[in-house]
């Protein structure tokens, strides 16, 4: 069998059935296709996971520095933070051994100088308008109050729904609402606490963000109870 | 067929042949990306690197991939290096990561690197395939940088996150969505073609002996 080409002449671009053109079906058994895509998907993966163990503890490191960050914003610079699991309806900051810790849900508590519990921040996300709108929010339940709001990962459209992470007023509204919150259209609001204006222009993505808030408030509720949280 | 010279390999992607603007390829990035500046860069870094190595090592394999596979051993290179650009990115520079989103994975279908590997890097040796690469892959980095750059300035008022103009610019928020990706693309084409044809004589319509007279003519006069 003779599949070895001979070097080519230099040809313009585009141009088809050069010499050395890759060899004809006839000349190559198929053993050797099989052998020509399997030595080179296994040259691929063997290079892709090289790359994946020198990449994935950076990649996971740069993760828990933007939760970390998300944390200290929403609970608004807590002295110190706890990372809780979720697990047998409840919240616990050590699941028992075997729990895969990755794959659990999670909620952070933020601690003051006093090591009072300060709020809990929860992550969510929703369909906005464009794409799902994940976010990180502070809520004490002592008091029912939402502490902050930071959007996680957003498409919504730029320079309308991307309002939802750009407007400050939009995102310092959520620092004192009340939960749960009601959607308002800005300049229509009765001072009710629980308002949050939307933004015009920008309807669907604020509302999708108070929604999102809203429900997983509902959703935290109960594991505070089965946790003894909540004071 | 025409020969080329290796300098010819490495002008004919910047410009002449420059994917984006006269060959149309890549548009889907192209458009979709090039809202701001940083994004457009990022985009046509991550396709040059493809592009070259993709094109250095379909050369350097090309006496041993078989006809039958070779788009599947292509894709495939394509395919690893694409996988590496990914997590490269995602560990170095993970906002840009983020905000490119999808269309990272999406260079795998890219037909500018396809089309590149299939008619130039699959029939020459290394040096010209990657010096064909590097011209190509320049040729839409310039692109990129150009579609970005009018859609960031108009569309943001700024230029890579700088602001350029004081706080009563209204950005003209449509350059920054898709409809804006289209229009830069049309100035940009319209105005390449512009340049390319000036200077150029259009040719003048023919001018008939008076002696020759149109078949009609003749045959209102009663001849043949």
């Amino acid at each position: 069998m003779s599949t070895t080409l001979q070097p080519q002449p230099d040809v313009q671009a585009g141009a088809g059935g050069a010499d050395g053109a890759p060899p004809s079906p006839q000349q190559v058994p198929a053993w050797r296709l099989v052998m020509t895509l399997a030595v080179a998907g296994s040259l691929a993966g063997l290079l892709i996971v090289s790359v994946h163990q020198w990449t994935e503890p950076r990649i996971m490191a740069h993760r828990a520095a933007a939760i970390a960050a998300a944390v200290d914003e929403v609970l608004q610079a807590p002295e110190r933070t706890e990372t809780l699991f979720v697990w047998e309806g409840g919240l616990t900051a050590a699941p028992p051994a075997g729990a895969d810790t990755a794959r659990l849900e999670k909620v952070w508590a933020g601690y003051d100088a006093a090591g009072e519990r300060i709020g809990y921040a929860v992550v969510g996300g929703e369909a906005g308008f464009q794409d799902v709108i994940r976010l990180m929010f502070g809520y004490d339940p002592a008091t029912q109050r939402v502490m902050g709001m930071r959007i996680l990962e957003s498409k919504e459209t730029p320079g309308l729904g991307d309002k939802i992470f750009k407007d400050e007023d939009f995102v310092n509204a959520f620092r004192t609402a009340q939960a749960p919150m009601i959607p308002t259209k800005p300049g229509t609001g009765t001072g009710d606490p629980r308002e949050v204006d939307t933004i015009t222009g920008a309807t669907i993505s604020a509302r999708t963000v108070i929604t999102i808030i809203n429900n997983r408030i509902e959703w935290l509720q109960p594991l505070l109870d089965g946790a003894g949280g909540g004071s | 067929m025409r020969a080329t010279t290796a300098q010819q390999d490495l002008l004919r992607g910047i410009w002449r042949e420059n994917p984006v603007l006269v060959q149309l390829l890549g548009l889907c990035p192209a458009l979709a990306v090039t809202n701001t500046v940083a994004n457009g860069i990022a985009m046509g870094l991550a396709s040059f690197f493809v592009l070259v190595c993709s094109s250095i090592l379909v050369s350097l394999l090309r006496h041993h991939i078989p006809a039958e596979v070779r788009i599947t051993a292509y894709i495939l290179i394509i395919a690893t290096f694409v996988t590496l650009v990914d997590m490269l990115l995602a560990a170095i520079v993970p906002d840009i990561h983020t905000a490119l989103g999808a269309f990272i994975a999406l260079i795998v279908v890219n037909c500018m690197i396809l089309g590149r590997q299939e008619s130039f890097a699959a029939k020459r040796p290394v040096h010209r395939a990657a010096l064909d690469a590097i011209g190509t892959g320049t040729g839409f980095m310039i692109a990129m940088i150009l579609l970005s750059g009018v859609r960031e300035v108009l569309g943001n008022g700024t230029f890579l996150g700088f602001p350029l103009f004081g706080p009563n610019f209204e950005p003209w928020i449509v350059m920054i969505l898709p409809p804006g990706g289209f229009f830069t693309l049309g100035v940009l084409m319209l105005t390449l073609a512009w340049w390319t044809q000036r200077g150029v004589r259009r040719p003048q319509p023919r001018q008939w002996p008076h002696q020759v007279v149109s078949r009609d003519a003749a045959t209102a006069a009663g001849g043949d």
